[in-house]
């Protein structure tokens, strides 16, 4: 062994080689190789299916690969289950947090390694050892007495770091760890990210962000149906060449843009105020336009939009939907021409256990049939034919949604509104936790409708500031319940966004301080 | 249709292979083998009954020193297989069908309401309270305020939907679960159904009845044409008319996606409250009917009967593919499920077990049925 220790093999922390893995008939792993050094993030980036989490279960020990090697610091690795895994020194951050929710942050950082005394734990030592975890990160919210569920989610995954750093876990993979943080959150990760790494932790950082990627990682691994595409150092790589190696062929425009000619205005809200958010929103959304609503998580922009639509409860202000001012329900505002798209797709926006047909219908189950029967017959071929247009990846209509991708359930989402045929589109967060193809194909849906020959209004909220910028017409920013000016997309960028975002740009509407 | 078919025997099979694939098919294949199971067992225990009885004969004849060619021609002894034949026929023959079909038919009514409430995610306690009160309300109308037998019907039936309806609207206003809600229903209901009975039986006068005691009665011979009784006609039409309705109607497949997930329903415009009291309402409703059928079945109102009865009709429900989850659930799968526990019940009777060895039979069915609809689950 001693002989393996050269100067150059010390500071590869992490390596594998030929890693190849068949679930049945399908190749999830072809010959994949990484290496990962102390002191360094290589990111791991992909389409939805590409194999990167089979990758991660395979460094973790969850599953075993068919063939293939790895090392950690220059001796074999094999684990067999997590656990191994993490004795070895190697931490999975799951874009699921595994903590338990009610109990305290010390607790979860010590659970299963509690020091004790014939069984009884001895709490000061907890304490210590918690507090040493937590203090480097520096946050005000993280105390060792708090209840998790009480954390924001940023602050949840800094206690699932902690407590890969207490056990002594000197690699870190991190599967998407910022597809659920508020900007501010993540800028915090980002911070952290480059403190473990001057400590010598060797990181692996999975994302579908590509900026992100750019940012915090030194090397780059593009996977694309199993196999490494390409990758290299960040620095030498641009993001359309990361994005073509992952879908395989060059995307020239993610963001297309016809021209769009904005019309009358059909949604019309003034001084909305929900029970707790909103606290005041205002806006005027016109045919052919997109008109996105930016801010961080938790700044009530899903709030808006569900009282918007009757979901929530609506406490003052007006809403005018095309001439119609009355009290708001989902099932009036369907009928009136609405339609929502949600952030929530596995809880809210579909049914699961139910098939395609019944997820794209559901809103609108009349005409299937004579005397107000819904056919099963007409229901598929209706739903075929978005199937078709909108490039669903199933086995037929009478699949159910449970089995499809993410990307293809977003895709059987979005087919509900159209098979509607609503006039006002409130979409949440249209692309969360999708691949970029299925994004790619939301961006040109959206600008279809808002540019086409029947153009459609867009009220579009999400939390990736270049997609708002490249989607919409104008923006408007939320920030602590209340909606901010829209502004034309031309007179505005993202760093002046995401300042009005965290509530640091001067106060009054129209201003003209510059930074 | 193109040109190049594939040959018929693989065209067939991949038609028996889709057919296998719905669950309840497979159902109906458990409800077969459950049946041959006792078909045979029961001409296995009645052979091997005449051959044990043969052999004592031979025995007694022995003690009595009948030389053994003697023996073999006394007159009580009996060729076993033959009569085993006979007693299998017996379970097989049209009485014992008609029987398992009338008895099915209380549960199998309650069981079409309850597979509606299940599908949409919720549970119905009062279902056993419900149908003793339908008995003692019509009772009492024949008895006491001299209806006729439609009002008398009319009038259980819609003391059952009432009291559905009491129940959807405390779930859907009060927001309490409906496991809850029924749990109170199922008592107050009950207490009911005694206050109108004045806690005794009522006893209908033959002259008043009509045609209500013929509801379930065995078909007379004039009128074998029937097969089975009107009452099991009747739950024959109801199941067709609620299977319809979940599959091809927009309430079904509005109860379907509340079952399946609510908050979608909610956001798709669904009238998640309103499809929720309908749904009690409707078992409600069926739950009266069912009264309808014990009162037929007993002529009389007992404020008393009927006692469980709802968790057999869970069970059925529950057999039959239903998810307490909700979302699913089919009324076939329902039928089979009811079918499946009185074909076992009668079996076990007609097979001379004792009641707890049937009572734990049909436990153990549940338990195994849900396990591998779960096990189906996993797989997919």
């Amino acid at each position: 062994m001693a002989e393996r220790v050269d100067s150059h093999q010390s500071t590869l922390r992490l390596e594998m080689r030929g890693v190849c893995k068949r679930f049945g008939a399908t190749v999830a792993l072809d010959d994949v190789g990484i290496k990962v050094a102390t002191g360094r993030v290589l990111a791991m980036v992909g389409e939805n299916g590409a194999g990167k989490s089979t990758l991660m279960k395979v460094l973790s020990g969850a599953i075993k690969p068919d063939a293939g090697q790895m090392w950690l610091d220059g001796l074999p690795y094999r684990p067999s289950n997590p656990l191994e895994a993490r004795k070895a020194g190697v931490a999975m951050i799951y874009q699921e947090l595994s903590l338990t929710p009610h109990l305290s942050v010390q607790e979860n950082i010590m659970l299963g390694m509690e020091p004790t005394t014939l069984g009884v734990v001895r709490w000061k030592q907890v304490r210590r050892r918690a507090i040493e975890a937590i203090e480097e990160f520096d946050n005000p919210e993280l105390t060792p007495d708090v209840r998790v569920s009480r954390l924001s989610v940023g602050s949840q995954q800094l206690v699932e770091i902690a407590r890969a750093l207490a056990i002594g876990c000197r690699t870190l993979v991190l599967d998407e760890p910022t597809s659920s943080l508020t900007q501010q959150d993540v800028e915090r990760l980002f911070e952290i990210i480059g403190r473990l790494k001057r400590q010598g932790k060797a990181i692996v950082y999975i994302s579908h962000f590509i900026e992100e990627v750019k940012r915090v990682a030194d090397e780059v691994t593009v996977l694309r149906d199993g196999r490494v595409a390409g990758g290299g150092d960040v620095a030498a790589i641009t993001i359309d060449e990361i994005i073509a190696l992952m879908v395989g062929r060059q995307v020239e425009e993610l963001y297309p843009r016809s021209t769009r000619h904005p019309g009358e205005v059909v949604l019309e809200v003034k001084d909305l105020a929900g029970v707790e958010k909103p606290r005041s929103a205002s806006l005027q959304l016109h045919r052919g336009e997109v008109l996105g609503i930016a801010g961080l998580i938790g700044a009530g922009r899903t709030e808006l939009l569900r009282s918007l639509f009757g979901l929530d409860p609506v406490r003052s202000g007006q809403i005018k939907l095309g001439l119609y001012a009355g009290p708001a329900s989902p099932v009036r505002r369907w009928m009136q021409g609405a339609g929502i798209l949600s952030e929530n797709r596995k809880e809210e926006g579909l049914a699961l256990a139910l098939s395609v047909a019944d997820n794209v219908t559901l809103s609108r189950l009349r005409g299937f049939g004579p005397l107000g029967l819904v056919l099963p017959g007409r229901q598929d071929r209706a739903t075929r034919r978005w199937i078709k247009r909108l490039g669903i990846r199933c086995q037929g209509p009478r699949q159910s949604v449970l089995s499809l991708s993410g990307g293809n359930q977003q895709r059987v989402a979005l087919a509900r509104l159209l098979q509607h045929d609503v006039d006002v589109f409130l979409l949440d967060e249209p692309t969360r936790g999708i691949d970029v193809a299925a994004k790619a194909l939301v961006y040109k849906l959206i600008d279809e409708l808002a540019g086409g020959p029947r153009p459609k209004a867009i009220l579009m909220v999400s939390s990736y500031l270049p997609e708002l910028l490249g989607v919409c017409d104008r923006v408007a920013v939320m920030c602590r319940g209340k909606l901010g000016p829209t502004y034309r997309i031309d007179e505005i960028d993202e760093h002046k966004l995401m300042l009005e975002a965290t509530g640091q740009a001067p106060g009054a509407p129209g201003r003209e301080v510059k930074s | 249709m193109s040109n190049n078919q594939p040959p018929l025997t693989a065209r067939l099979i991949s038609v028996f292979r889709a057919l296998y694939k719905q669950p309840s098919v497979k159902l109906i294949l458990a409800l077969v083998a459950i049946f041959l199971f006792f078909v045979v067992a029961m001409g296995v225990q009645e052979a091997v009954k005449i051959h044990r009885s043969n052999r004592n004969i031979l025995a007694e004849l022995a003690e009595a020193g009948v030389p053994p060619d003697e023996r073999q021609k006394d007159r009580r002894l009996t060729s076993p297989w033959p009569e085993g034949y006979g007693a299998s026929l017996r379970f097989l023959g049209r009485p014992n069908l008609e029987m398992i079909a009338r008895h099915t038919t209380i549960v199998g009514i309650a069981a079409l309401g309850m597979t509606m409430v299940i599908i949409s995610g919720g549970i119905d306690l009062s279902v056993g309270s419900i149908i003793a009160l339908s008995s003692v309300v019509i009772a009492w109308l024949l008895q006491y305020a001299g209806a006729g037998p439609w009002t008398a019907v009319l009038g259980g039936v819609a003391a059952g939907a009432f009291f559905g309806l009491v129940s959807g609207w405390l779930i859907t206003r009060l927001r309490v679960v409906p496991f809850i809600v029924t749990l109170g229903m199922l008592l107050v209901v009950r207490g009911t159904a005694k206050g109108i009975a004045r806690e005794q039986k009522i006893d209908v006068d033959m002259d008043r009845l009509m045609w209500l005691d013929e509801l379930l009665a065995s078909v007379p011979k004039e009128r074998s044409w029937m097969l089975v009784p009107l009452g099991v006609w009747l739950l024959v039409v109801m199941a067709v008319v609620v299977a319809v309705l979940l599959r091809y109607t927009r309430l079904g497949r509005h109860i379907f996606a509340v079952g399946s997930n609510e908050e979608t329903a909610r956001l798709c415009g669904v009238a998640v409250e309103r499809v929720k009291v309908t749904v009690f309402t409707l078992c409600g409703a069926f739950a009266g009917l069912a009264g309808l059928m014990q009162f037929s079945y007993l002529t009389v109102g007992d404020p008393t009967g009927a006692k469980g009865l709802e968790l057999n009709v869970i069970a059925a429900v529950v057999i039959g593919g239903g998810s307490l989850a909700g979302g699913e659930g089919s009324i076939l799968g329902t039928m089979v499920g009811a079918l499946i526990m009185t074909v076992i019940d009668s079996g076990c009777f007609q097979m001379g077990l004792p009641n707890w060895v049937q009572e734990i039979i049909t436990g153990v069915i549940i338990i195994v049925a849900v396990a591998l609809d779960r096990l189906r689950h996993r797989s997919i």
